[in-house]
């Protein structure tokens, strides 16, 4: 499988691991009110698409930056590939 | 104070740097650079671009390596570069950055934590294809990435055609040196 890396270009898969559903990004607010459910949540409950699937990729043998993949797990086409950061970023985190 | 008189030793273990050779490639243990790793701290960007071109250290795109008459550097992720100086002038290289940056970068001595090597020859790609799954021939001169080789992950420079650096762990150099030999044996 070739990653298209959005910095680097293509990039062998070898040089990437895998982390998760790209819903981990949004981790909840330990502070508030529900917190218990919500990080229950947070850590049991994923969906499982046949089809397109977000999901977060680490480039460990490369530059090191955490990548969000939008892969379709029933072709496995690799759909777009964003720099997790910027992705994190969009949702309102401040870094 | 007392006065010392210890020879400091190569990467391999050597008072000289070895130099192997195979066919058309050469092989050299490069001793005389001084290395730091620059990152720029949060929301510095500007300030740390202008302390950059003042003291005259090139930034490269992601996936690059520049050089100028003291200092190289290539990328190494997002808003982080290594530098390289030579090591006569600058053997305290964090001594000579930090008053240029100040509080705009963290800046990491890195000299003696890798090993560089520095291969020249004709058809480079074909011995480095054996080493690594970075494409070589799709980047040109002035590209530089990390990958792996072996199980190392090392960075690539490719200065030209005919010029490759290899720039890995130094408490596996011998590691390195060899896969080199056994890529360049296999090749040619």
């Amino acid at each position: 499988m070739i990653i298209n890396h959005p910095l680097l270009g293509p990039r062998d898969a070898q040089e990437f691991v895998y982390l998760g559903d790209a819903s981990l990004i949004g981790r909840p607010d330990g502070m508030t009110e529900g917190a218990v459910d919500a990080f229950h949540d947070y850590l049991y409950l994923r969906d499982n698409p046949a089809g397109e699937h977000r999901e977060l990729w680490y480039h460990e043998q490369g530059d090191r930056s955490w990548l969000v993949v939008t892969r379709n797990t029933v072709t496995h086409e690799v759909v777009s590939v964003e720099i997790a950061r910027d992705v994190a970023r969009k949702m309102g985190r401040s870094k | 104070m007392p006065e010392h008189r210890l020879k400091s030793l190569t990467p391999l273990g050597h008072d000289k740097p070895k130099t192997t050779t195979h066919g058309p490639i050469t092989i050299t243990e490069i001793v005389d650079v001084a290395l730091a790793s620059l990152a720029i701290r949060r929301d510095q960007a500007k300030a740390f671009t202008m302390a950059a071109t003042a003291i005259g250290i090139p930034l490269p795109e992601p996936g690059h390596y520049k050089a100028n008459s003291t200092y190289r550097a290539f990328w190494l992720g997002p808003e982080q570069w290594m530098v390289e100086a030579p090591f006569a002038s600058h053997e305290d290289i964090v001594a000579v950055l930090r008053p240029a940056f100040g509080a705009t970068a963290s800046i990491t001595e890195q000299t003696d934590a890798w090993v560089r090597f520095d291969v020249v020859g004709s058809d480079l790609p074909t011995m480095f294809e054996r080493l690594c799954a970075f494409d070589l021939r799709r980047h040109g001169s002035g590209s530089s990435t990390r990958t792996m080789i072996e199980h190392l992950g090392c960075y690539i420079v490719i200065h030209s055609d005919e010029k490759f650096s290899v720039i890995g762990p130094r408490s596996s150099a011998h590691s390195i040196d060899h896969a080199l030999l056994t890529a360049a044996k296999s090749a040619f």
